[in-house]
């Protein structure tokens, strides 16, 4: 362990479940769904990162959220990881608060079923507005034949 | 003052692709700015779940026409990251060239369409004339004027013969000519200042707040480069420096692309001459479980790719984030408040690339309030054809064909 991850360790103390750093300008930590907000605002705005995306991925016990940030006069991208369990994975809206963010909780909340409480502006932002509700075209469970193709057609979106 | 909406796009001659935005005005005056995506889904992220490794190269190629490059240098690093392989030093310094020839003609693209923009179609016509210099370079070195398929995890796919090296160098020192001459006509001309300088200012806390990339940060003095902050190993060792600009208008976005072609070409300068015999692939045959992150600077602005792997032939995940996803949301500050023939212009300072922002579902949608439904336009088309035919007193042979 360097430097840099001991003062992480130290800023966030026991928010902080298990850090590690696979090569050195890489960090990969993991916390608990309740402190994500907080740590995400400690490296935005204390640890001056530069928010790049956050990635949902669906790993059938949950949904893990990663969120890649990068402090770049440092060369180091910061990978925050919280799994948020099946059946309701719910978390607090952190785009109301840091506009980066806006975009992606909506991409993920249609593309993963994820509700970002508190969330400013929820409408969907990729899909249709007819795509079935329900369906998560990301998870790993959906498949094409979930959708049919009439759900594309705008006609039935009331617009 | 009523308020009332304004609709640009979805289809637009001012917009490379469709697009929505709704402008709330007041008078002239933009006060509030809705931007709606989501016309050109193709679920380029669920597709590579399905897709060996090396498949997925040329899959992401086709994420953009213009940054053809960049996704797959984002992707390639990122696998690389996960394996934590070294790629041989001739195969970097190709990737640079490779990566430096794309920002050069993507740069000039978007130069000849601003000049298109503002009515100015002298620049847009000398613009693309020296743009055409830089896909002659790429096709003789890569075999392509674009979708070059040059990379892979590990390396690259070609090499480069002594004879492309030699004339990659003196083709694009021929470059630099033109180049200044459009730049000085540029900086220069009063015209050019009046319309771009003041216009859709993006402050330098919008800028990192909402974390925008590439040269739309860089015009608003925000230094964030991924080829300086995360220094690959071919451009480590080549000097070059990074364009800032701190005005944060369109004017200073201007500025920070025609001055990074200049880098670009010295930096190509470099490369190809630096460039020593030897290996040009790692040549991967396994790849662990485990997870990558791979960053490109792409012309437009960082290009981040994610992926996570099982130890099957295939990615379990694989994330693809483009600038534009970033820097279309700055809209909702740098538009409001300016007048409704600067929106468009500020829009495609961005330079936005709406294909790369949508590449998740599989979408196909049209319409919006108040506009023309398909019926309409069906009707309007049927209209059309029956006047023609009535006109020309026949059927002309193009409907006869059932085309």
């Amino acid at each position: 362990m360097n430097k840099v991850t001991d003062d992480l360790k130290t800023a966030l103390g026991n928010k902080v479940i298990d850090m590690i750093q696979p090569r050195d300008n890489r960090i990969y930590m993991r916390v608990e769904p309740e402190d994500i907000l907080e740590v995400i605002e400690y490296f935005f705005f204390d640890y001056k990162c530069k928010f790049l995306t956050a990635t949902g991925i669906d790993t059938r016990e949950g949904i893990e959220i990663i969120y890649h940030l990068a402090r770049e006069d440092k060369n180091m991208v910061i990978n925050v990881k919280t799994l948020l369990p099946y059946p309701n994975p719910w978390m607090e809206s952190i785009g109301k608060k840091i506009p980066a963010l806006n975009w992606i909780e909506r991409e993920l909340h249609e593309m993963l079923g994820i509700e970002f409480k508190g969330h400013p502006d929820m409408r969907r932002l990729l899909l249709a507005d007819s795509f079935p509700p329900g369906k998560y075209p990301l998870r790993k469970d959906f498949k094409h034949s979930d959708v049919q193709d009439g759900d594309y057609d705008y006609k039935r979106s009331g617009i | 003052m009523k308020r009332t909406i304004v609709p640009l796009g979805p289809y637009h001659p001012l917009l490379e692709e469709p697009e929505h935005f709704k402008l709330y005005v007041e008078g002239e005056k933009v006060v509030e700015v809705d931007v709606e995506i989501g016309y050109n889904h193709r679920g380029i992220e669920k597709l590579s779940e399905t897709k060996t490794w090396d498949q997925v190269t040329f899959l992401v190629e086709r994420i953009c026409g213009i940054c053809s490059t960049s996704h797959p240098f984002a992707y390639t690093l990122a696998v690389e990251d996960l394996i934590g392989c070294e790629v041989p030093k001739r195969a970097q310094y190709i990737r640079v060239v490779v990566g430096e020839l794309e920002r050069i003609h993507s740069h000039l693209l978007w130069l000849g369409l601003a000049g298109h923009f503002i009515g100015y179609n002298t620049v847009w016509m000398w613009v693309w004339k020296y743009r055409e210099t830089v896909l002659e370079i790429c096709e003789k070195l890569t075999g392509n004027r674009n979708h070059y398929a040059m990379f892979k995890p590990g390396g690259v796919r070609r090499d480069f013969s002594d004879e492309q090296i030699e004339y990659g160098i003196n083709r694009i020192e021929e470059l630099k000519k033109p180049l200044r001459m459009l730049t000085n006509a540029i900086l220069d001309d009063p015209v050019i200042h009046r319309r771009l300088k003041g216009v859709g200012v993006l402050s330098y806390e919008d800028a990192v707040l909402f974390s925008a990339l590439g040269p739309t940060s860089r015009g608003s003095g925000v230094p964030w480069d991924t080829r300086n902050d995360e220094p690959l190993a071919g451009y480590k060792d080549l000097e070059w420096k990074v364009i800032v600009q701190e005005s944060g208008d369109v004017f200073s976005k201007t500025v920070v692309r025609l001055l990074e072609c200049f880098e670009s070409i010295s930096l190509i300068k470099q490369a190809l001459e630096k460039m020593t015999p030897g290996s040009i692939d790692a040549r991967i045959t396994e790849v662990p479980p485990g997870e990558g992150v791979g960053r490109y600077e792409a012309p437009r602005g960082e290009v981040i790719h994610y992926v996570r792997s099982d130890g099957s032939n295939m990615p379990y995940r694989h994330k693809i984030r483009a600038p534009t996803f970033n820097n279309l949301p700055t809209f909702k500050v740098s538009c409001v408040g300016e007048t409704i023939a600067d929106v468009a212009l500020i829009t495609a300072s961005i330079d936005p690339c709406y294909c790369c922002t949508e590449r998740v579902g599989v979408v196909d949608k049209f319409g919006n309030e108040s506009t023309l439904r398909e019926d309409d336009l069906v009707k309007i088309s049927v209209e059309k054809t029956e006047r023609i035919i009535k006109e020309l007193g026949r059927t002309p042979t193009l409907f006869k064909k059932g085309i």
